[in-house]
């Protein structure tokens, strides 16, 4: 009997090493997407997405409202297909704009929505293109630099 | 009298050069005797209960505090940066890369290393090692190696399980406590966290400490002298030696994988 018993808590003891080795696995591997929160899919396009990334948020107001669920490359438009997952709880008109917006200065990015003036609101599977793409630092960089150059050449 | 001093030197030369090769042939010995242990199951499973699940509790406790504090402080110091969100990612990496298998080693030292040494030590003072050569059972099969591999079994689970609860520790801190948002808590995570280079190489380093601690145990207790005192200080040169191996090992290991 006191064989076994040990046998039972040895195994007990390898099967924890291995479910916290797959957790810590799956955790980062990301294949642990279960979707708890059940939420309607919206489709938006922006041209250029940053360093958005899948699970980020989708805040209204600052509250957060949804999920990024995928992000995607559209090769027909060249654009990136972000889809959110919204709470049901809230509803948007359907001409909603969205932004990509950085939370702090070199924080998480994170989806932001604007909400419209359409009386019709939002519904599974809509498409936004109203959007606004992310702030690329040396995008921004550049057109200073260049419009600084323009000044110094007009003067 | 100089040329004492130059005896002395050499005297000490010798021994030590005697003891490496000791335990050089010691250390070859246990590895050879793999398969003579996996087929008696029962020892080595009975060294396993004994060093894993006895360990089981101390790791996870200091598991869920290391994690904790972990995301106190990496909270602390990113959110002047405004990126506070990245806490999830620092504190699974530093726990998987070097926290897990680091400490748990340590900790694994402490409890289970000296007794191993103890052990050992005591059943050489009690004679009985000589006892079981005498009836021509070699005592490095019999005891010794089951002990190795089952500690060898036992420090990446343990290593593991730390590492996954300090990160829950974490999650408790980072979301629930500080309000950090947790879809970017585990988002970070994940796409900072990668499952070869930075799980894989984490529970290797684990493996590499088994090896070492356990390894450093037996020596000390089959060495020891047999007496109280010598097994006392074999057991505080196991705690010592170990240490030291563990986290100089560990910045090897680190500059070898992670060092590009």
């Amino acid at each position: 009997m006191q064989r076994s018993k040990t046998d039972l808590w040895v195994g007990l003891f390898v099967l924890l090493g291995a479910v916290a080795l797959v957790f810590l696995a799956l955790q980062s591997a990301n294949l642990l997407s279960i979707n708890v929160e059940k939420g309607y899919r919206v489709v938006a396009k922006f041209d250029n997405i940053g360093g958005l990334k899948p699970r980020g948020a989708v805040r209204s107001a600052g509250v957060v409202v949804g999920r990024v669920e995928a992000i995607d490359f559209d090769d027909k438009s060249f654009q990136a297909r972000v889809t959110l997952s919204l709470n049901p709880k809230y509803a948007f008109p359907k001409d909603s704009s969205l932004k990509i917006l950085t939370s702090g200065l070199l924080g998480e990015q994170y989806v932001g929505i604007e909400a419209g003036a359409d009386s019709a609101n939002l519904a599974a599977g809509d498409v936004i293109s109203t959007t606004q793409s992310a702030v690329v630092l040396e995008n921004l960089i550049s057109q200073f630099l260049y419009s600084k150059a323009a000044d110094g050449k007009s003067k | 009298m100089k040329l004492r001093r130059v005896a002395d030197l050499g005297f000490m030369v010798r021994t030590l050069l005697a003891d490496m090769g000791y335990a050089a042939r010691l250390f070859l010995r246990l590895l050879m005797s793999l398969g003579i242990t996996l087929r008696r199951p029962s020892l080595l499973r009975e060294q396993v209960h004994f060093m894993g699940n006895y360990s089981l509790a101390v790791i996870a406790v200091s598991g869920v505090f290391v994690g904790f504090v972990m995301g106190l402080q990496y909270y602390y110091g990113l959110q002047r940066f405004g990126a506070a969100e990245s806490v999830g990612m620092l504190i699974s990496l530093s726990l998987v890369r070097e926290f897990g298998p680091v400490m748990t080693a340590l900790l694994f030292t402490g409890r289970a290393g000296t007794s191993l040494t103890a052990e050992i030590g005591l059943m050489k003072a009690g004679e009985q090692l000589s006892a079981m050569e005498m009836m021509a059972v070699d005592p490095v099969q019999r005891i010794l190696a089951p002990r190795f591999w089952g500690a060898v079994i036992a420090m990446p689970l343990l290593s593991a399980v730390f590492s996954a609860v300090g990160v829950l520790g974490g999650w408790v801190i980072g979301v629930k406590m500080l309000g950090i948002d947790s879809g970017a808590f585990w988002g970070q995570m994940q796409s900072g966290v990668d499952v070869w280079l930075d799980v894989g190489n984490g529970v290797i380093k684990s493996v590499v400490f088994g090896f070492a601690v356990s390894f450093i145990a037996l020596l000390q207790g089959y060495r020891a002298q047999p007496t109280p005192e010598g097994v006392a200080l074999a057991t505080t040169r196991t705690v010592v030696m170990a240490s030291l191996t563990v986290l100089s090992l560990d910045f090897v290991l680190t500059a070898l994988m992670f060092s590009i």
